[in-house]
């Protein structure tokens, strides 16, 4: 009884023995495969991702969403494998186990764009089930770019399960996208898929559809008449979307614009260093964003909100310190004017060039500023939307305090008859300086904004000054409403210009129609009318 | 007397004053070269803008020379003397740059001359050097189609940068369809031509080839990436091939992020972003793309990471970043120096003469050649941007690729070569036997 019990206990140790030593000398494909991301080598890192993803293994996610954010790390020298956890756990690739600490030699697998494919595609065929919404159509999506016949199981299993209806609708297209190009599926299954395809009828399905080579003949032939009626909805859709377009660069030239429609419209002073005020307002930005970068990180979605106000303070103090030293002494000199704040211009960026460099400056986009979402069949990114709004926000504001304050209304009195102004006890010479600031100010707000899509360069300004009086010129001197009307019969004029002609010639078509547009009307369209014209 | 003084500039404050204040400031600004005379040291002009559009790339550039100097003075200088720096302002202005080349040369009376970066500033100065018989070592990638006796061009020639460049995107990513994206200027169009050639003879369709160009600046690319969007949706894989010069880069990267096209779906690879020009950008959505150059500061050799310290120690700031004109001119300033001590002197025609055949060890661990055209043996890597603004490099040629003067792609060129060692030409042509000559 006893003997029998230790010969049993023994067996048992034994066998607990043998498991545990079993596991790690057993090297599977699973466990060559993995050791194969050690070898730094892109056709080998293939090779590992296509045997770990389709081996059925539990520890096949874990790797390759590693793999996809830089989280697994390979030692070259013992080829060893480690998945790095975002909380600083990490376990042994190959066999589960978690490890103290990886190696100081091990360096993150590195990926190439085919590899990341192969990754992304990996990735969605593990992930078509997972309990998240959003994972599962993101896996939905990357299966229905990769179309790779051998998630066709995957996708029919989760298509069974789901019940998401854009979810569903995702690994419906997937599904199409597979069946199109798996040679062996039958007529009515490609029919089908041709069908699902047009129903989506974006760019990406006809890509599919042109891409789809040798077919049977009433697939092809159902592919073409798919691709025509995509082509005739998208080219509706090419519409609106240079509509918009039109609409986004009119509002960067509006705003490019609207300060110089203060300075020069209003007050008639042809103000070379605008631009600069521009600029300045963009270095304002810089600065906060670094401020906040180093001491405040988790403020840098208000960054911009924060820049705004000291963007109009800083380039509006400048403006009224440009105007006390040099403008007022050239009223009624446009030429001399010209040339002292041309030479103003050079100077401003000479002197941000000494203080920040002369490389461009970092301006991060908030969170709530990058990206885009789709409207129908077209693109609308993020940061063009604000800048249309922010305009228009800053137009109406503009417009209301010409309109409605003291100061509007002292503006207005001095610019239209001076002497008459002065007569009636407005201080002309302090309302010419708060004027000039302001325009300044405004320039500042549009440097805030156009550092989120341009550079921030001492040369920021230059590229916006002839377009700023372009703008200004043609929607008529000394009114607001035709720099607003004007920047956008530009700015949508140029993008319908731009696919036929290209962006250079376009650009010259612009400049010949204002200028033939000028010779028909100088005051430009909506003209002044009345004795202010003379003055 | 403080109070006096600050009168007369309260009172000069006004109208011309204003003006003549403003253009003596310019004036300032604009000569800080302060050339002092001194016999016993050898001159070297640097001859880069520092102010304008160009000063964010050329900048770089004029300090990269002054501390090379400075490490070549610590080592005792050359033949006995030591080198001083004669530093000029083009300020971006293309005939200015002929006319400071020419200062430097007949004023300064300097031995040598490391500038330019646009190729129109190159063409500018030629005539000068041609006249007065000087030597220029120009440091940037270009387009080819150019062989002088007074110019070195450390730079890489077309089929050093992009063809290698469009070689691995064939081979590498099975790229069938091609955007040609570049600034309307001569390198971009030049380039675009022999690549349009090049991928024709690989069997590319016209219709798998799209030519798009913009001007110098352009901000708006919404309508651009949309359209290469488009066009990469026929079913083949597409990539942007980019020549997109300066400033407009930062636009156009910013608005592929937006428009969500990432680096896998369609690669960008461009010739003229480096390390100094994403500094200025935020790297996060261009992860993936690529770029095509001789040298990247990520490759480790040793002469790179001595290299990096040292530069970084110079300007005293440990994240300055080194790119690839600054490591063509580290190759010429070397080449010269050997070329001056071989023939134990500084003058032109000698050393014009010695420089083909002097070797020069690159910062990517291989040695560069001068050639008899004029050019040099380059390595060529494809580096993928990183999330820190560096690059990892992907691929790299197997070994050093020689630079043609002339490109065996288009059919004015493919018979030209450049040789100044025996044919002592510049474009002598193969099939006729003959030297063309300046006039051509």
């Amino acid at each position: 009884m006893l003997a029998n019990l230790s010969a049993r206990l023994c067996s048992l140790l034994l066998s607990l023995f043998l498991i545990a030593f079993a596991l790690p000398a057993f090297a599977g494909p699973f466990e060559d495969a993995v050791a194969k991301f050690a070898n730094d080598d892109y056709s080998d890192t293939e090779e590992a991702i296509g045997v770990v993803a389709s081996s059925g293994n539990p520890l096949a996610f874990p790797i390759i969403s590693a793999l996809q954010d830089g989280r697994l790390m390979a030692d070259p020298d013992s080829k060893k494998v480690y998945v790095t956890g975002a909380d600083g756990k990490s376990i042994d690739a190959a066999t589960g186990q978690s490890v103290a600490s990886v190696p100081d030699s091990a360096s993150a697998v590195r990926l190439n764009n085919r590899l990341r494919r192969s990754v992304d595609a990996a990735v969605g065929s593990l992930t078509l089930q997972s309990p998240d919404v959003g994972t599962r159509l993101q896996a939905a999506q990357s299966v229905f770019k990769s179309h790779e016949e051998t998630a066709l199981e995957a996708v029919n299993a989760a298509l069974a399960k789901e019940t998401n209806k854009s979810v569903k609708a995702a690994l419906g297209d997937a599904r199409a996208a597979i069946l199109l190009f798996k040679s062996d599926a039958t007529e009515v299954e490609k029919l089908e898929a041709v069908a699902t395809l047009k129903a989506r009828g974006d760019q990406e399905a006809m890509a599919l559809l042109t891409g789809m080579g040798d077919q049977p003949a009433s697939v092809t032939k159902a592919a073409a008449s798919a691709i025509g009626s995509i082509q005739s909805s998208l080219a509706i859709w090419s519409t609106v979307q240079n509509a918009w377009y039109g609409l986004s660069l009119g509002s960067v030239l509006l705003l490019a614009a609207i300060g110089l429609a203060i300075t020069f419209g209003v007050m008639g002073v042809i103000n070379m260093a605008h631009g600069e005020m521009v600029m300045i307002g963009a270095y304002t930005t810089f600065v906060v964003q670094e401020v906040i970068r180093t001491r405040y990180p988790g403020l840098f979605d208000y960054s911009l909100l924060i820049a705004v106000p000291l963007a109009f303070l800083v380039a509006g103090a400048i403006g009224v310190l440009i105007e006390r030293s040099i403008i007022r002494f050239l009223y009624g000199r446009p030429l001399e004017t010209l040339l002292a704040t041309w030479g103003l211009s050079l100077v401003l960026q000479q002197a941000v060039r000494t203080m920040f460099g002369p490389t461009n400056r970092e301006v991060g986009n908030p969170s709530w500023m990058s990206g885009a979402f789709e409207l129908g069949q077209i693109t609308i990114t993020y940061n063009r939307l604000w800048i249309l709004c922010f305009t228009l926000a800053v137009f109406a504001i503009l417009l209301a305090m010409l309109r409605y304050t003291a100061l509007g209304l002292e503006m207005r009195a001095v610019t239209q008859n001076r002497r008459m102004a002065a007569s009636m006890g407005i201080a002309t010479s302090r309302v010419d300086a708060l004027t000039f600031g302001l325009g300044s100010g405004i320039a500042g707000i549009a440097g805030v904004a156009l550092s989120q899509i341009d550079n921030v360069s001492p040369n920021l300004g230059q590229s916006y000054i002839i377009d700023s009086f372009m703008v200004v010129v043609f929607g008529g001197v000394g009114n607001l409403w035709g720099t607003l009307v004007g920047a956008f019969t530009l700015g949508i004029a140029n993008k319908f210009l731009e696919p036929v002609a290209g962006a250079v010639l376009g650009k010259i078509a612009i400049l010949v129609l204002i200028i033939l547009f000028i010779q028909k009307r100088p005051r430009g369209l909506f003209a002044l009318k009345g004795r202010a014209v003379e003055a | 007397m403080l109070t006096k003084s600050t009168h007369d500039i309260a009172a000069s404050f006004s109208r011309r004053g204003v003006l003549a204040a403003t253009a003596g400031l310019m004036l300032g600004l604009a000569s800080i070269s302060g050339a002092k005379a001194a016999d016993d040291t050898i001159k070297v002009g640097v001859l880069h803008s520092l102010s304008g559009t160009m000063a964010i790339s050329e900048t770089t550039l004029k300090d990269t020379i002054l501390f090379l100097i400075d490490e070549q003075n610590k080592k005792g200088g050359v033949l006995g003397k030591k080198l001083e720096a004669v530093v000029v302002d083009p300020a971006s202005n293309w005939p200015l740059f002929a006319e400071k080349a020419r200062e430097l040369i007949t004023k300064d009376k300097v031995s040598v001359v490391f500038g330019c970066w646009t190729s129109v500033s190159r063409k500018s100065v030629l005539p000068v050097f041609k006249e007065l018989n000087n030597i220029l070592f120009y440091p940037v990638q270009y387009e080819g189609e150019e062989s002088e006796r007074n110019v070195f061009y450390t730079g890489a020639a077309p089929n050093q940068q992009a063809i290698p460049a469009v070689d691995y995107l064939m081979k590498d990513e099975k790229v069938k369809r091609w955007v040609l994206a570049g600034t309307d200027y001569v390198y971009p169009r030049t380039t675009n031509k022999i690549l349009e050639a090049y991928l024709k003879s690989k069997g590319v369709a016209q219709e798998d080839i799209m030519i798009n160009y913009t001007p110098f600046g352009h901000s708006d690319w919404q309508t651009i990436v949309a359209d290469i969007k488009k066009f990469g949706s026929a079913g083949k894989k597409t990539a942007v091939v980019s020549t997109i010069n300066g400033d407009a880069n930062v636009p156009f990267y910013k608005e592929l992020g937006n428009q969500g096209i990432k680096a896998k779906d369609i690669p960008v690879v461009a010739f003229s972003v480096g390390e100094e020009e994403l500094a200025g950008i935020d790297t996060k959505p261009l992860l993936g793309h690529l770029a095509a150059w001789n040298y990247f500061q990520s490759i480790k050799s040793p002469e790179n990471e001595k290299f990096i310290k040292a530069w970084q120690a110079y300007t005293k700031n440990p994240k300055r970043v080194t790119n690839d004109p600054m490591e063509a001119h580290v190759i010429g300033f070397d080449m010269w120096v050997k070329a001056v001590e071989k023939v134990k002197s500084t003058d032109p025609d000698k050393v014009i003469d010695a420089l083909p055949g002097i070797e020069a060890k690159n910062l990517t661990g291989g040695t560069s050649k001068m050639l008899p055209n004029h050019h040099i043996t380059k390595p060529v890597f494809i580096g993928e941007i990183k999330a820190n603004g560096q690059f990892d490099v992907v691929w790299k040629t197997p070994g050093l690729v020689a630079g043609d003067a002339w490109s065996k792609e288009l059919d004015g060129s493919k018979d030209l070569i450049g040789d100044w060692v025996g044919k002592k030409c510049g474009n002598f042509n193969t099939k006729t036997n003959k030297c063309l000559g300046s006039g051509s």
